[in-house]
């Protein structure tokens, strides 16, 4: 059975998130400390709320080096909504603030019009379809968490704030308002959802039981 | 793309799900987790939980009927009714719920919506307003199940809402509420309008017609279904279908 530990920094829905896992086939562990961070399997950083509060809550916690050593280990790791924003160099809400930065880009405000330049309800509330990065491979989805992902399978997204990761790193992107929004980044074995895979119905099951047999 | 969200609206009194005309008459339905796992199976793409009768009697109890749902359901789920601070919401987050609606706490206290939406996140406070039609274009703002008047206009305090850190808008007509009539498409026009967060039209559903209707004319972001599904009489899959056909993009 895959051991997973999911981050606890009292900024997620770590129910949800530990439910959905369990519910996959995988034992779960709730942790809180380095200790248990660097000796983890599969990691898995879930948040809502500000990228601010989130950073601070944990540097309190002295849980930012231990996520970032982690990540150099080669063991997969999942960061979900704020929890892949966080992955990024930095976050231009509320002023600016530095991320643990696991992939090169930044974090920016959702736009409040369309590319049409008409008026766009923010935050990007609801399900939305996921592609394959224009002028991308689809087999860049074989051997990922989103195999057996059929282009246009919707998820579950809602967010003010969107990722810019180098365009190396998208593994999927959404449309709002016409404009990309990055719904999956990869680097070697990170991954970032910007979705919620624990909300998205069975196809977000599907990315899960991916992640774990990673 | 933009998906139109369709919401099953579970209003709940103890450990049943109930359904009232105008907020009155309340009926026993059934057991709220096997409508919500039956609902979920069929493609419904939110789930909200109303404890009807909370705050007439300042309790919550819908905790049990939360994590119940969050152990085999796996799409976003909203919880209203009684809640009055952080601690209620840390505690109905901790069940699984992913985003809390406030009426009546947040009429007596404002600050009580930014207390929430900075703690939490914008995305997880929801204003629920209860709307009274009292004039052409005009609504006041009600709440104890419609039965008490605030004096509140509503497109305003939908503004105040959004200005102190509502992430979206559940915005329910009383006078249309279970009557299966259709809905109040100027109301919900008149707020989604104003307000640059989603609107979840709420009251009045009673055929597929209404619910595009709402969605074209009312310019609703999210449209809360409950007599229809809850008495059998329209399914998901008949009322995405429909909405399909018209042009309204949705989740298939």
């Amino acid at each position: 059975m895959p051991k997973v530990k999911i981050v606890d920094y009292g900024m997620g829905n770590i129910l949800s998130v530990q439910r959905s896992f369990e519910h996959c086939g995988a034992e779960v562990d709730v942790v809180s400390e380095a200790k248990s961070i660097l000796n983890a399997d599969y990691l898995v950083l879930p948040g809502v709320g500000a990228f601010g509060n989130a950073m601070n809550e944990l540097e309190k916690l002295d849980l930012i080096y231990p996520i970032q050593q982690f990540c150099k280990k080669g063991n997969p790791f999942l960061g979900i909504c704020l929890g892949m924003q966080m992955m990024m160099d930095g976050s231009e809400e509320f002023g600016y603030s530095k991320g643990l930065g696991l992939i090169p880009g930044s974090v920016v405000q959702i736009e409040n019009t369309t590319i049409d330049n008409e008026s766009q309800k923010v935050p990007h509330v609801g399900w939305n379809e996921i592609l394959v990065p224009h002028g991308k491979d689809s087999l860049l989805w074989n051997n990922s968490i989103l195999n057996g992902i059929e282009e246009n399978e919707t998820m579950y997204f809602v967010h003010s704030y969107t990722a810019k990761p180098q365009e190396q790193f998208r593994l999927a992107d959404s449309y709002y308002g016409g404009r990309r929004i990055a719904a999956v980044i990869k680097k070697d074995h990170l991954y970032g959802c910007q979705f919620h895979p624990e909300k998205s119905g069975t196809s977000g099951l599907k990315i899960i039981r991916n992640f774990i047999e990673l | 793309m933009k998906n139109t969200r369709v919401i099953a609206r579970m209003d709940i009194k103890g450990p049943n799900l109930v359904k009232g005309i105008q907020f009155e008459g309340l009926r026993k339905i059934g057991n709220p987790n096997e409508f919500s796992k039956k609902y979920y199976e069929q493609g419904i793409d939110e789930i909200i939980y109303i404890d009807i009768v909370a705050s007439l009697y300042e309790r919550n109890n819908l905790s049990d009927i939360v994590s119940k749902t969050t152990e085999d359901i796996f799409i976003p789920i909203t919880v209203g009714g009684g809640i009055r601070s952080i601690e209620d919401v840390t505690k109905l987050l901790r069940c699984g719920a992913d985003k809390v609606a406030i009426n009546t706490a947040a009429l007596k206290r404002p600050e009580l919506i930014t207390e929430i939406s900075n703690r939490f996140g914008s995305q997880c406070m929801v204003l629920s307003i209860q709307a009274k039609k009292i004039a052409a274009n005009k609504w006041e703002a009600y709440y104890d199940c419609g039965r008490e008047k605030t004096g509140i206009d509503v497109v305003q305090w939908a503004r105040k809402g959004y200005e102190l850190g509502a992430g979206e808008i559940l915005l329910t007509s009383v006078d249309k509420e279970g009557t299966q009539a259709g809905f109040d498409c100027e109301l919900i026009k008149a707020v989604s309008t104003i307000v640059p967060i989603p609107v979840i039209a709420s009251g009045g559903m009673g055929d597929t017609s209404d619910f595009i209707e709402v969605v074209k004319k009312g310019k609703a972001d999210a449209v809360a279904v409950g007599s229809v599904l809850h008495y059998d009489k329209l399914g998901i899959t008949e009322i995405k279908a429909n909405a399909i056909k018209e042009g309204i993009t949705i989740r298939g």
